[in-house]
């Protein structure tokens, strides 16, 4: 594995930079030296889910120039790796361009969800991580019916030091943040999202991770509302924790 | 007397209504609950269940790439075994059909099988119109039809009722239309049933025409099927002079074996079961035996459109088993009312902008966007139906059959936002200014506009002061 890049997403960038630091430490702990393409935007998904293909063709046109010519994309979202690897063509068609269909073909499969990176590609599963607290792990549901990441995050996380995971009911049924939704039917999605804080809160857990700060950033809203002391963080931020601090 | 879905608000506003009634989401959670769980217990115990997914999708889209034979084999076939076959192109022109052949035979009232696709065409009103009743003679069906009401699931159309409101409607409405029921009437479930039957057993011993819709068409043997667990259905198809089919075009299988597949996947992915207690079928008319008329409507109604659809035409592989509705998040919690029409859950949610093509009108065009994309329903459907990629799809054709126009607000921020990320450039420049706003505190805060949706309920995330490409290009990733 020569060139790694970091697909850091539009919502880390802007809003949890953290969890993007996080991964760059992580991965950089594992002895893989990840570059952050600075031309990189937004995958187009909410573009893409909302209908607005034309929109989204100028995005996606951004994405296949920042991240050409590395071996492998990584992403700490099954959201944006899901939309590259599976919507991204649809845009390309859309387009007209062959060329842009061609380059998509060709970048996609190379792009990968965190947990598939270290798993599949790196063939880690203890990341020497330390994280002394009680964690729920929401599995978000394009990392589970659309990459089929299946255990793996849940793998990665039973090998953290001083970690205990609990079991959450119904963990496979969305949290309703779902995009444009959250917005266009906030009243469902808040009905969701609530349903299922409450099923967090009900573990005892002290923590609340899932491998997609979008969903994180609806429940993370609901949790900070309800004035909860449960923290949201992201597979990446607990991955990144080391007994001498990160 | 049913009501009638026309003229339903969008999604959002029904769907916020429904939210608001306690006792309906408690009557959902349990029941789609219960349902999930039983589907769950008997799908897993069959070896091969992905195997017979893939045989359904694909005799199904056999059927699909050369309907116009498989259809005109049908009718050969039904009319070699001595049914009349009735085209309809649309909703007005079945109910014309069904409602002559009912006027001829000088009837005042028709049984009724539960179907959806009378359902569809409105076929109750239109009887009604001309003087006819129609009984509706599936228990749950009759629950909606003397509460007046809608049906809110495609399997289980009265799953928003509990047993104390089945019980409340009986004792009212039974009398004014048939045999009232018992005054000691208690909400014990045998008990609502016994009522149901005797009530029923009146109106099945004195009609004389029956409509029916069907599971499915069997063009090599002109056969018709109906796939049931309460035995009234037998009875309507039995017990009258007249028998009136009402079939989608899709409803189509080429071979009687190919019934072998879908017997299977149709049981255990709507009620849960290995096998459903009455499976019936029947072809043209048997001298002395059962209905001597006998009548096939094959209807198209919006379905050679949804065949023209390249990536909704897989739609029409639906069984209407209803496991897309029963794992369904939304639908567990705004039930079937808010969809606005009697195809609700994800499968509503493309079948009818598929039926009536984008653009048709507000509500219709508000149903692909009721759903988060969680895929629950392609993971549920026997069928193999990509349920999110094709609400994806129709998302893209709502907002093209909109474009040309006068741009609304999310459209006007989609290109905003377009333009934005088509540059990093523009987007460090728009994190410059997303960080001033992150200096506030925004915790709490409920904002108007656009914004309001999302902080009455929930906290806004703080943008970053130093956003991840700022830190990077500060600290070359070594922070």
């Amino acid at each position: 594995m020569t060139r790694v890049a970091l697909l850091v997403t539009c919502l880390n960038d802007a809003l949890y930079p953290e969890t993007g630091r996080n991964v760059v430490r992580l991965l950089r702990r594992l002895g893989v030296e990840v570059d952050f393409p600075e031309a990189q935007t937004c995958c187009a998904q909410p573009m893409i889910n909302t209908g607005y293909l034309d929109e989204a063709v100028p995005v996606v046109r951004t994405f296949v120039e920042a991240f050409a010519g590395y071996d492998a994309v990584v992403a700490p979202s099954g959201s944006c790796a899901g939309s590259v690897r599976h919507q991204h063509r649809l845009v390309a068609a859309r387009s007209g361009d062959a060329t842009l269909a061609d380059r998509v073909a060709e970048l996609s499969p190379r792009v990968y969800e965190l947990s598939e990176f270290l798993v599949d590609v790196l063939g880690v599963v203890d990341v020497g991580a330390y994280f002394p607290h009680t964690v729920a792990y929401h599995p978000t549901c394009h990392s589970l019916r659309m990459l089929g990441v299946g255990d793996r995050p849940t793998r990665l996380l039973e090998a953290v030091r001083g970690l205990t995971l609990v079991d959450l009911p119904a963990a496979e049924q969305c949290c309703g943040f779902g995009g444009t939704f959250a917005v266009k039917n906030s009243e469902v999605s808040v009905a969701m999202g609530t349903d299922k804080v409450r099923q967090v809160q009900e573990t005892g857990a002290e923590v609340l991770v899932a491998g997609d700060r979008s969903c994180l950033m609806h429940l993370g809203g609901l949790l900070g509302r309800q004035g909860s002391g449960i923290r949201a963080l992201h597979l990446a931020d607990v991955l990144a924790a080391t007994e001498a601090g990160s | 007397m049913s009501g009638t879905f026309v003229g339903m608000p969008a999604f959002p506003e029904a769907a916020a209504e429904a939210l608001r009634n306690a006792q309906l989401r408690t009557n959902l959670a349990h029941a789609t609950g219960t349902i999930r769980a039983k589907r769950l217990a008997v799908v897993g115990e069959v070896e091969g269940w992905e195997d017979l997914r893939r045989a359904g999708a694909a005799i199904k889209d056999e059927v699909l790439l050369h309907l116009d034979e498989h259809l005109v084999e049908l009718e050969r076939n039904l009319q070699a075994a001595g049914a009349t076959v009735h085209w309809a192109r649309d909703a007005a022109e079945a109910c014309r059909i069904v409602s002559g052949i009912a006027r001829s035979h000088r009837v005042e009232e028709v049984l009724k099988i539960k179907s959806m696709v009378t359902q569809e065409i409105g076929l109750n009103e239109a009887l009604a119109a001309d003087g006819i009743a129609a009984w509706e003679t599936d228990l749950a069906e009759l629950i909606v039809q003397l509460g007046d009401d809608l049906p809110s699931h495609i399997l289980v159309p009265a799953i928003h009722r509990n047993r104390a409101e089945i019980r409340e409607i009986f004792l009212r409405e039974m009398g004014g239309v048939g045999r009232p029921a018992p005054a000691d009437l208690t909400d014990d479930p045998a008990r609502l049933a016994e009522a149901a039957r005797l009530h029923l057993r009146e109106k099945f011993l004195r009609a004389k025409v029956a409509v029916s819709g069907a599971n499915f068409a069997v063009a090599d043997s002109g056969a018709l099927v109906v796939v049931e667990s309460e035995g009234n259905g037998r009875m309507c198809l039995t017990l009258p002079e007249v028998l009136i089919s009402v079939v989608g075009i899709e409803k189509v299988v080429p071979t009687w074996s190919d019934l072998e597949v879908f017997l299977q996947l149709l049981p255990r992915s709507s009620t849960g079961e290995r096998m459903n207690p009455y499976t019936s079928t029947w072809t043209g008319v048997v001298p002395g035996d059962g209905p001597q008329e006998v009548h096939v409507v094959l209807l198209d109604n919006g379905r050679t459109r949804a065949l023209a659809d390249e990536v909704g035409r897989q739609a029409l592989r639906c069984i209407r088993c209803s496991a897309c509705l029963n794992v369904c998040p939304v639908y567990e919690r705004t039930g079937g009312h808010a969809y606005g029409s009697v195809y609700p859950g994800p499968i509503g949610a493309i079948l009818n902008p598929l039926l009536q093509g984008p653009g048709h009108d507000e509500q219709t065009d508000s149903l692909p966007y009721a759903s988060t994309l969680c895929g629950a329903c392609f993971e549920a459907c026997p069928v193999l139906i990509d349920i999110p990629s094709i609400l994806v799809d129709l998302r893209a054709q709502v907002v093209d059959a909109r474009r040309g126009g006068v741009p609304g607000g999310e459209a006007l921020a989609m290109k905003a936002a377009a333009r934005t990320l088509g540059s990093a450039r523009k987007v460090r420049r728009a994190e410059r200014i997303a960080g001033l706003v992150g200096r506030l505190d925004l915790r709490g805060r409920r904002l108007p506009g656009p914004g309001k949706g999302w902080t009455r309920e929930r906290d806004l995330p703080q943008p970053a002061r130093e956003p991840f490409r700022a830190w990077w290009k500060r600290t070359g990733g070594r922070g």
